[in-house]
C-alpha cells in the first residue's frame, strides 16, 4: 500500500523537478541570447541547419495542403453554388490554423528531433562537459544560438507555408477547376483582416517556435547520457511538442478568434 | 571559407523568402486598406431591422467602399437598431443621404449602402442619417408572397 503512495509521490516530485529544471534552463537560455548577438556567425550556422534545411519540406507540404484544400473546398462549395468563396476558405484556414500548426508539427519532426539528438549526443560524448572544462558556457555557445534560430525561423517558415498554400489552392481552384481568378483573390482580400487574421497567425507561429525550440533543446540537455536516453529524449520531443502545439493552438484560437 | 559563404548566402535567401512571404500575406491575402483612426469620422443610422449586418461590414456609396460598420446596438426606447459607422474623412456626405442595408448576391454578406441626396449641407461628425431602409429579411418576403397568393385564391 505504501508502495503505491511512494510511487505517486516520486512521480509528482520528479515531474515538478523537471518543470523547475526546464524553467531554469529557459531563463539561462534567454539571458544567453544576449551573448549570441556579438557572434552572428553562430546564429547563421544554426539558421542554416534549422531554417534552410526545413525549407523544402515546408514548401512542398504547403503546396500540397493548399491544393487539397482547393479541391475539397471546391467540392463542398460547388454544392451551394458558392465556388467564388474558395479563395477565402483556402486562405482563412491556412493563415489562421493550418499554416502555424502544420508548420510547427513539421518543424518539431524535422528540426526539433534533430536538435534533441544533437544536444543529447553532445552530452553523452561529454562534449558539453569538455566545454565547461575550457570555461566555455555550453548554454551560451550551443543552446542559445539554436534557440534563437528556431525562434526566428518558425514565423518565416509558417509565412512561406501559408503563401505557398494559397498559391497551391489557386493552381487547383483557378487553374484546373475553373474558379474565377478575380473572385479568388478579391473574396480573400475582402474578408481577411491584416491585424485579426494575418498578425494573429504570425503570433501563433512565434509562440509555437518558442515552445518547440524550448522543448527540443531542454529534452536534449536533460537527456540521460546513454544511447537509450537520447532515443527516449528524441521521442519525448516530438510527442511533447505535438501536445503543446495542439493544446496551445486551442487556447490561442479561443483568445484570438473565439468568444469563449 | 567557401562553405561558410554558401551557407550565409542560403540563409540570406531563406530569410528573404520568408520576409517576401510575409509581405505577400499582408499585401495579397489581406485587406491593407484599413485606414488609421485619424482620417475617419463617425456617423450613426437607426434601422428598424439591421438583419445580418455585422461589425466590420462594409459601408459603400455607389458600390465603392468608403467605411466600415464599427458598432451595432439597440435603442432602448424605440427598439430600433443603432448602427455606428466610420467613414473616411475625405468623403463628405450630404445631410439628406439615405442608408439601406443590402445583400451582396444571394448568399453574400450584408452591407450598408449610402445614397447621397442633393442637399448642400454635409453630415457633421457624429451626426445621424435620418432616412433609412431596413434589411430585407428573406423569410418576411417569402411570407408576404405566400399570404398574398393565398388571399388571391
Amino acid at each position: 500500500m505504501t508502495h503505491i503512495f511512494q510511487q505517486l509521490g516520486h512521480a509528482t516530485l520528479s515531474s515538478f523537478a523537471k518543470l523547475g529544471r526546464s524553467s531554469f534552463f529557459l531563463l539561462l537560455t534567454l539571458t544567453g541570447i544576449l551573448s549570441v548577438i556579438p557572434r552572428p556567425r553562430l546564429l547563421i550556422k544554426q539558421l542554416f541547419s534549422i531554417g534552410v534545411l526545413s525549407f523544402l519540406i515546408i514548401t512542398i507540404s504547403g503546396l500540397f495542403i493548399g491544393m487539397v484544400l482547393g479541391l475539397q473546398g471546391f467540392n463542398i462549395l460547388s454544392d451551394f453554388g458558392a465556388e467564388e468563396a474558395l479563395g477565402i476558405m483556402v486562405a482563412a484556414s491556412l493563415v489562421r490554423e493550418l499554416g502555424p500548426v502544420v508548420t510547427a508539427l513539421l518543424f518539431a519532426g524535422r528540426a526539433g528531433s534533430a536538435l534533441t539528438a544533437e544536444i543529447g549526443l553532445m552530452k553523452a560524448t561529454e562534449q558539453l562537459s569538455g566545454m565547461e572544462m575550457m570555461a566555455i558556457d555550453p548554454i551560451k555557445r550551443i543552446i542559445a544560438p539554436r534557440f534563437l534560430a528556431g525562434f526566428i525561423a518558425m514565423p518565416l517558415l509558417a509565412a512561406l507555408f501559408s503563401s505557398i498554400g494559397v498559391i497551391g489552392g489557386h493552381i487547383v481552384g483557378v487553374g484546373m477547376l475553373g474558379v474565377d481568378d478575380g473572385s479568388y483573390w478579391s473574396q480573400m482580400q475582402a474578408n481577411l483582416d491584416l491585424y485579426d487574421d494575418i498578425f494573429n497567425g504570425i503570433i501563433k507561429s512565434i509562440v509555437f517556435g518558442f515552445i518547440v525550440s524550448w522543448i527540443a533543446l531542454f529534452e536534449g540537455y536533460d537527456a540521460i547520457p546513454t544511447s537509450e536516453g537520447v532515443s527516449r529524449a528524441t521521442t519525448r520531443t516530438v510527442v511533447n511538442s505535438a501536445f503543446a502545439i495542439l493544446g496551445l493552438d486551442f487556447i490561442l484560437t479561443a483568445l484570438m478568434f473565439g468568444d469563449l | 571559407m567557401q562553405n561558410t559563404k554558401t551557407q550565409e548566402t542560403l540563409v540570406g535567401i531563406f530569410v528573404a523568402c520568408g520576409i517576401a512571404a510575409l509581405f505577400f500575406m499582408a499585401m495579397q491575402i489581406s485587406n491593407l486598406s484599413s485606414f488609421s483612426k485619424d482620417d475617419i469620422y463617425s456617423i450613426t443610422a437607426n434601422f428598424e431591422n439591421s438583419g445580418g449586418l455585422k461589425v466590420k461590414s462594409p459601408v459603400s456609396v455607389a458600390g465603392v467602399r468608403i467605411g466600415r460598420v464599427v458598432n451595432i446596438s439597440i435603442d432602448k426606447d424605440s427598439y430600433e437598431s443603432i448602427v455606428q459607422m466610420h467613414i473616411e474623412s475625405q468623403y463628405n456626405l450630404p445631410d439628406d443621404t439615405t442608408a439601406s442595408i443590402f445583400t451582396a448576391g444571394l448568399l453574400g454578406e450584408q452591407y450598408v449602402s449610402l445614397e447621397p441626396g442633393g442637399s448642400e449641407d454635409f453630415i457633421a461628425a457624429n451626426g445621424a442619417i435620418d432616412i433609412t431602409q431596413s434589411a430585407i429579411v428573406l423569410e418576411e418576403v417569402i411570407g408576404q408572397f405566400l399570404f398574398k397568393d393565398a388571399a388571391e385564391e
